[in-house]
C-alpha cells in the first residue's frame, strides 16, 4: 500500500473509533434535569394514544460494555496489522501464521516418513505405517481415476489385477507414479480401412480366446505382424517399456468386446497418466508405489 | 435529548446512515482498487487463450461455480490437499472472478494437470464412469454444443476495453483456435489451465 492510502486507512479508522466515542458519550449524558432517571422526560414517541417511552440514559453496565469494545478494538489495532502499513507490535502476519503451521506438521510427517524413506519397496509393503499412510495419500491423490478400491474404470487402470501395462518391478512402479505415462496407440483406420481394422480386430479377439472369423482373423494376422507386433510383440505379449498391453490375457483397459476393439483400433488410444513426482515428493511416491504393489498382489 | 431531530427527518437519517456503513467499505475495498498486489497479475499470469476463454463461458453458463470454488485459502489442510495458496494477482484477468463460495465438490483453481484430458472427458459426460460415489451432475450435452468463432472475437474485443491485454493477433487467431471445438473440449481446456500459469515459488 503507498503511504497516501496508508494514511487514508489510518486516519478514517481513528476518526471512526473517535466518532463512537463521541456518540455513546453524547447520548449518553443527561442534559437538563428531566433527563435524568426518574426525572420524567420522555421521547416523544407515543403508541396507541398513551404508551410513553422514557428518554433515560443507557444502563452504567451496557454503556461500559461499548467502552470496552472500543479499548479491545484499540488494543487489536496496536497489536495486530490493521492500521495502513503498521504491522502491528506482535509481528503476527497471516503468512506467517500458515508457515508456522506448515513446518509444524512438515516435521511431523519428515519423522514419520525419515524411517520409512530407506526401506525398498517390497518391506514397505508389509509395513502397517507405511500403508495406512499409503492408504490416505492413495484417496487423495489416486481415486479419483483409479478408484476408490483401485478397481479402475474403463479406460483407467485396475490396480488390483496382476496386469500392470508399464511393468510390474518396483522401479517401474515409481517411475510410472513419479514421472507419468503417456500411452501411444496410434489411430490405424486411414492405415488399413475399416475392412482392414475388422480383420485386425478378428485376429486380436482370437489372441485373447475369444471366436471370431477365422477368414477375417487370417487376413488380420498379416496386419498385425506387419503393423502392431512393432509395440505388442509378434505374439501380441505386449511391451511394458512402450506400455503396450498383453493382447492374449483377458484383461481390456478400454472394453475387449468386438465393439471396443475397433474403436481403439480405428482411432488409438493415449491413455495418460499425470506426473506426480513434482507435487508429493520423492518419499510418497515410494509409498505409492508400495501400496498400488500391495494391490495387485490382492492383499 | 435531541435525536428526536434526526427521527423525525427521513433525509438527514438517509444521509447519517450512508455516511456511517460507508466507512467499512471506504478503508477496507477502496485503497484495494489502487494496489499493486491485488490490481496487476502475479508472475506468469497470462489472459486466458480463445478456447480456453470459451471454456470458462461454459464453466460459467453451468453454474460449475456454485458447487467448486477456485480459492485455495492460506490454510496448511487446504494447501496440502490443493496446491500452494491463491494469490489476488491470479485473478486479474477473471471477469468476473470465479472464487465461489461453497465446496459441494473439491477446489478447483489448481486442478490443471492433475488428469488426463480423457479423465475430464469421461468424468464430465458421467462422473460415476470414473468416481462410482460422486454426486456431480452429468453434463452430457458438452460433446455436442459447438463454439461459435465469431462470438469468441467479440467477447476478447469486450474484454480488451476493460483492460485485458489481448494483441491483435491474439484476437485474429481467436475464431481459427476455437474453429471445430465443442463445449466438451473448451472446458477441458480451461479446466487443464487452472493453476499451472503461476510460476513456481512465488
Amino acid at each position: 500500500m503507498t503511504s497516501g492510502w496508508s494514511l487514508f486507512v489510518i486516519i478514517l479508522t481513528i476518526a471512526n473509533i473517535l466518532a463512537c466515542v463521541w456518540l455513546l458519550r453524547w447520548t449518553s449524558k443527561p442534559r437538563t434535569a428531566s433527563e435524568k432517571i426518574g426525572g420524567g422526560a420522555d421521547t416523544g414517541h407515543v403508541w396507541d394514544k398513551d404508551l410513553r417511552e422514557y428518554n433515560n440514559p443507557l444502563p452504567k453496565w451496557w454503556l461500559w460494555l461499548f467502552y470496552i469494545t472500543v479499548v479491545f478494538g484499540l488494543l487489536y489495532l496496536v497489536f495486530y496489522p490493521g492500521l495502513g502499513n503498521f504491522a502491528g507490535v506482535g509481528g503476527w502476519t497471516q503468512a506467517g501464521q500458515y508457515e508456522q503451521e506448515r513446518a509444524t506438521v512438515e516435521a511431523r510427517a519428515a519423522a514419520l516418513l525419515a524411517p520409512l524413506a530407506v526401506l525398498p519397496v517390497a518391506e514397505l509393503v508389509n509395513n502397517e505405517q507405511a500403508m495406512s499412510a499409503a492408504h490416505n495419500l492413495f484417496q487423495q491423490n489416486c481415486a479419483q481415476c483409479h478408484g476408490s478400491d483401485g478397481g479402475g474404470a474403463v479406460g483407467f487402470p485396475n490396480l488390483r489385477d496382476a496386469n500392470w501395462q508399464w511393468g510390474s518391478d518396483a522401479d517401474s512402479v515409481v517411475a510410472t507414479i513419479a514421472g507419468g505415462r503417456v500411452a501411444a496407440m496410434p489411430p490405424w483406420a486411414a492405415v488399413i480401412g475399416e475392412p482392414g481394422v475388422e480383420d485386425v480386430v478378428a485376429y486380436v479377439q482370437t489372441l485373447g480366446g475369444q471366436q471370431a472369423d477365422a477368414a477375417k482373423a487370417a487376413a488380420g494376422q498379416v496386419h498385425f505382424q506387419t503393423l502392431c507386433s512393432a509395440c505388442h510383440g509378434m505374439a501380441g505379449k505386449g511391451n511394458p517399456l512402450l506400455g503396450a498391453p498383453d493382447l492374449t490375457d483377458d484383461a481390456w483397459l478400454y472394453g475387449g468386446d468386438a465393439a471396443a476393439i475397433k474403436q481403439t483400433v480405428m482411432a488409438g488410444r493415449n491413455g495418460q497418466m499425470p506426473a506426480w513426482g513434482d507435487k508429493l515428493g520423492e518419499q510418497r511416491v515410494k509409498l505409492l508405489a508400495a501400496y498400488v504393489t500391495k494391490l495387485a498382489a490382492g492383499k | 435529548m435531541n435525536h428526536d431531530a434526526v427521527e423525525k427527518k427521513v433525509g438527514l437519517l438517509g444521509v447519517l446512515i450512508a455516511l456511517v456503513i460507508s466507512v467499512g467499505g471506504l478503508v477496507e475495498i477502496v485503497p484495494l482498487f489502487f494496489q499493486a498486489s491485488v490490481t496487476q497479475p502475479a508472475p506468469g499470469i497470462m489472459p486466458y487463450e480463445a478456447l480456453r476463454l470459451e471454456g470458462r463461458d461454459v464453466y460459467i453458463r453451468e453454474g460449475c461455480y456454485l458447487c467448486h470454488s477456485q480459492m485455495i485459502r492460506p490454510f496448511r489442510s487446504e494447501t496440502e490437499r490443493y496446491g500452494p495458496y491463491s494469490l489476488p494477482g491470479e485473478s486479474v484477468y477473471d471477469h468476473p472472478f470465479q472464487f465461489g463460495s461453497k465446496r459441494t465438490g473439491p477446489d478447483l483453481a489448481r486442478v490443471g494437470g492433475r488428469y488426463s484430458d480423457d479423465w475430464h472427458r469421461v468424468h464430465l459426460l458421467n462422473p460415476r464412469d470414473v468416481v462410482p460415489e460422486s454426486n456431480m451432475p452429468r453434463f452430457v450435452w458438452l460433446a455436442d454444443g459447438k463454439i461459435d468463432g465469431a462470438l469468441t472475437v467479440r467477447k476478447m474485443e469486450a474484454l480488451r476495453k476493460i483492460g485485458v491485454p489481448y494483441t491483435d493477433a491474439d484476437i485474429a487467431g481467436a475464431a481459427a483456435a476455437v474453429e471445430g471445438k465443442s463445449e466438451l473440449d473448451a472446458l477441458i481446456a480451461y479446466l487443464q489451465g487452472l493453476g499451472t500459469n503461476l510460476k513456481a515459488g512465488t
